[in-house]
């Protein structure tokens, strides 16, 4: 949790602001799309949903073995280091679309990247 | 302390202590996930009206007026009787009060209830062959236009409970139902939003309901429904469909033949999906309604998401078969 990182995005109304913008990216993103494929839009827009609050650094209670866990059957259909490369490439897209500074849009990087190992099950 | 009523069991609330904290607590079992009003796992039905303000951030218009809310977001401040969602879905008798062919291979189903029956244009209910056999349907009646639930029934081949209904169901039979869920129906508050519907075969039924019923509920904005079949005689209430469209300015029905062998200039040629694409353009702002073939739901879906509808605009029924 990152309180003062999500203060500064907007809290949860940047949340919702980015989420439809992201999922429309990564679902048109061939590298990454069939990860993202659910037949269950309104499932899938919500776990993207709970991804960017992580992300922008605000209220969750995943743990690195819940990670691990939600993202074990996606390691198995091959999910990789160049996959986990594109999402957060869309997420800055997302976020520079929105106009957030450059600054911020690091530090959200940053918070993914210490993710990496738990989603990618190393 | 408020009480919390679930599975007839009735269990203590703490000041400030959510239901989810409370019944897990207790020792009952509740699916969640991120326990922060987010993911939506954790979703919950409300028996009674008093939801707390919060519990129902970020949940669907269809749904919040069925007062589901989040169970880690929901901290009671007066009793609440709660339910996980989908369960109670009591059954009740009904009357069969007439059929009537639509096309070859549809029928329109009129059912009685003794007492009056809680639905939204566009939900369905569970039609029981026997105690053990059932099928859902779209409820394509508009509870304060028409005295009867309607249903349309497409024969499938093999199909157990429609092969039933197509020959051994008459009026004056009685059935066993159940009451009506789903949340594809059209919720009042945005009279002016545009509205598109999109529909193949029996997918019909519920947007017949929830065209009417935004009508009937003064919606201004405009309401396009695109139905389409493989031949024409795959359509049907087409008559009542341009009747409708005469009535309302705001109203546009297009009947599409996707066959080859199209040649009668009344009906679009191609599939609905792709004439209503191409008619509409970006959707942005539109509220999309879209039911019937599975495939074509998944990719309609996805579509009406990726030109810009909003997933909180996006309401989709796909009929699945059941194994025979």
């Amino acid at each position: 949790m990152n309180d003062a990182l999500f203060n500064k995005l907007g809290g949860e109304g940047a949340v919702d602001a980015a989420v439809d913008i992201f999922y429309r990216k990564v679902l048109s993103d061939d590298r990454i799309s069939d990860f993202f494929d659910d037949v269950d839009m309104d499932r899938q827009a919500a776990k993207q949903k709970a991804f960017l609050t992580m992300a922008f650094g605000g209220p969750n209670q995943y743990s690195g073995l819940d990670m691990r866990r939600g993202h074990a059957h996606l390691v198995k259909k091959g999910l990789n280091d160049a996959h986990f490369d594109a999402v957060v490439e869309n997420l800055a897209a997302t976020l520079q679309e929105l106009n957030v500074p450059q600054q911020h849009i690091s530090e959200v990087a940053a918070l993914c990247e210490t993710t990496r190992n738990d989603v990618l099950g190393k | 302390m408020p009480n919390l009523s679930f599975n007839g069991n009735t269990y203590h609330c703490a000041e400030d202590q959510s239901v989810l904290d409370a019944l897990t607590g207790h020792g009952v079992s509740i699916p969640s996930s991120c326990r922060n009003g987010i993911c939506q796992t954790c979703m919950m039905q409300s028996v009674s009206d008093n939801l707390p303000t919060g519990s129902q951030n970020g949940l669907k218009e269809t749904l919040k007026i069925q007062n589901y809310f989040l169970a880690c977001s929901c901290h009671p401040k007066e009793d609440m009787e709660v339910s996980l969602p989908a369960v109670g879905t009591a059954r009740m008798q009904a009357i069969v009060h007439s059929i009537e062919p639509l096309n070859h291979e549809i029928i329109s189903v009129g059912l009685h209830c003794e007492n009056p029956v809680d639905y939204r244009a566009g939900q369905f209910i569970n039609l029981f062959k026997d105690a053990t056999l059932g099928r859902s349907y779209s409820l394509a009646s508009v509870p304060t236009q028409d005295k009867h639930l309607v249903l349309h029934i497409r024969k499938i081949p093999e199909g157990r409970v429609s092969n039933w209904a197509h020959h051994s169901l008459k009026p004056g039979d009685v059935v066993e139902v159940s009451s009506a869920v789903g949340n594809c129906f059209y919720v009042p508050g945005k009279p002016e939003q545009a509205l598109l519907l999109i529909g193949t075969g029996s997918g019909l039924a519920p947007l017949y309901g929830i065209a009417r019923d935004a009508l009937a509920q003064g919606h201004t904005g405009p309401i396009k429904l695109y139905h389409g079949s493989r031949d024409v005689r795959g359509l049907y209430l087409v008559d009542e469909l341009r009747a409708l469209a005469a009535h309302h300015d705001n109203f546009d029905y297009t009947p599409c033949v996707s066959g080859a062998d199209m040649t009668d200039a009344s009906y679009a040629q191609g599939r609905a999906l792709d004439l209503a694409m191409e008619e509409t353009g970006k959707l942005a702002g539109w509220r999309v309604f879209i039911c019937g073939n599975p495939e074509m739901v998944k990719v309609a879906r996805k579509k009406a998401f990726l030109t810009g509808a909003a997933m909180q605009d996006i309401y989709a029924d796909a009929f699945t078969l059941a194994a025979a």
